[in-house]
């Protein structure tokens, strides 16, 4: 009978029929150099488990359990109510259009206080359009180091700062960086759908003594050819920004508004700083 | 429930996604990202059908894309991100090689790795590694072949310096 290499793999992995699995056996133990290849074969199972079965044991972290539990229900749930809001939103931004490019003249008076929110859509939709076209550098750290780009963000904000969960809008995290904002720095968060479109999340933190609303509503304004969604909350402001319609940018400002608003709300009471 | 019988996944593809990617946080984001997919894709899944080949593709889509991303990205500005310190409290050879087998396996590439893992971590039969990965068979045994060649000579001919780089590491 000829066996050959490809047999011992087949013997190691239980891959034979009992009958030919003592043949193989036979023909492997009589040549002591196929014998070592099944034995070190062998070897590198035993320690593949031995350095990775202990982590079968570890506690399951929280947030897989509940992404997995509440997954498809809540996403039902969440769908009924926001399109609710999306109508609600449409609305409200009808309005806020309109008014929002007489608004946006005001930045250039010198002599009134610098309106921190004014200039946002213009800043962000700037690095929009500076690093979304980089093919090599888009990102200063990328998703795949996603808890440095964490730790590095928020100590440099010295706030607590995470790159929104887009996925369900159909945008995965491509990456992050730091840029000078207009006195402070600020974070980019860069997400990019499966048909390349990207978009970036501008995010600022307030001055204290910043003129401009602390809370706001949903702000749209399109500079050149980049659409933008712009929001206080807490004493952060925020920007997104695409080469995407109103329509398609809407529900992932949205949903970047549910989960940074969840954010602020526990990670920064005036204490925590 | 149906979806238990993912929670009841959510280790293997955590020791799984440990081992691919040899990171605790990219590993756990692996798995996350896979969970979140999964869900997305629920209505996909037909009950009956087996649920651990079906979520380990998702996984495998999903880091075939992260490691597509990455390759676009620049290197890591924090040189410490993500390494994984080894615990080694005893020179035995088997804690040696055990202690480098981490580094070995992620000189790899990633598609021998893959295959690798899946049949001996995992205990996928070729067929059902095959049909996982979307490969033929044969290019399954091969890609088995080699990493278990590549392994071999790396865990043996050089455990003992693997087991040195790892420990300059610990002392920087």
């Amino acid at each position: 009978m000829m066996f050959s290499e490809s047999d011992i793999h087949r013997l190691v992995d239980d891959e034979l029929p009992p009958a030919q699995a003592s043949e193989v056996a036979a023909w492997v133990a009589a040549d002591p150099a196929r014998a070592r290849q099944a034995e070190a074969y062998r070897r590198q199972r035993g320690l593949l488990h031995q350095r990775y079965d202990p982590l079968l044991g570890e506690p399951m972290p929280a947030d897989m359990l509940e992404t997995v539990r509440s997954g498809p229900a809540r996403k039902r749930a969440a769908a009924n109510q926001s399109m609710f809001r999306r109508v609600a939103g449409l609305l409200l931004l009808t309005g806020a259009c309109a008014a929002g490019g007489w608004f946006g003249h005001a930045r250039f008076d010198k002599s009134a206080p610098v309106d921190a929110m004014a200039a946002l859509p213009q800043r962000a939709a700037v690095a929009f359009a500076v690093y979304s076209p980089e093919v090599r550098h888009p990102v200063e750290v990328s998703a795949s180091d996603e808890a440095h780009l964490t730790r590095w963000l928020s100590a440099r904000l010295a706030t607590p700062v995470r790159a929104p969960i887009l996925g369900p809008q159909g945008f995965q995290l491509v990456g992050g960086r730091l840029l000078p904002g207009e006195d402070r720095p600020v974070a980019q968060f860069m997400y990019q759908n499966t048909a390349g479109k990207r978009l970036t999340l501008y995010l600022s933190t307030l001055a204290p003594g910043a003129a401009g609303p602390r809370e706001s509503a949903f702000r749209f304004e399109r500079v050149r050819n980049v659409n933008n969604f712009y929001w206080a909350e807490g004493n952060r402001a925020y920007a997104l920004s695409g080469d995407l319609s109103r329509e398609e940018l809407m529900p992932v400002a949205r949903a970047v508004f549910e989960q940074m608003g969840k954010n602020t709300a526990e990670a920064s009471p005036p204490a925590a700083k | 429930m149906e979806q238990e019988a993912l929670v009841a996944l959510i280790p293997r593809l955590r020791r799984y996604a440990r081992a691919l990617t040899g990171e605790r946080f990219r590993a756990d984001d692996l798995v996350q990202d896979t969970l979140e997919r999964a869900l997305s894709k629920w209505a996909l899944w037909r009950p009956g059908t087996d649920l651990r080949a079906w979520t380990f593709t998702i996984m495998h889509n999903v880091f075939v894309n992260q490691v597509r991303r990455a390759a676009l990205a620049p290197e890591s500005l924090d040189p410490d991100a993500g390494l994984e310190l080894e615990d080694r409290s005893a020179s035995a050879d088997t804690l040696a090689q055990l202690s480098g087998l981490n580094s070995a396996l992620q000189r790899l590439p990633d598609e021998q790795r893959e295959v690798l893992l899946l049949v001996t971590l995992e205990g996928f039969s070729y067929d059902e590694a095959a049909h996982t990965l979307g490969l033929p068979i044969g290019t399954v045994m091969s890609r088995l072949a080699r990493a278990r060649g590549r392994l071999a000579l790396l865990l043996e001919g050089d455990g003992a310096t693997g087991a040195s780089q790892v420990q300059l590491k610990v002392v920087k």
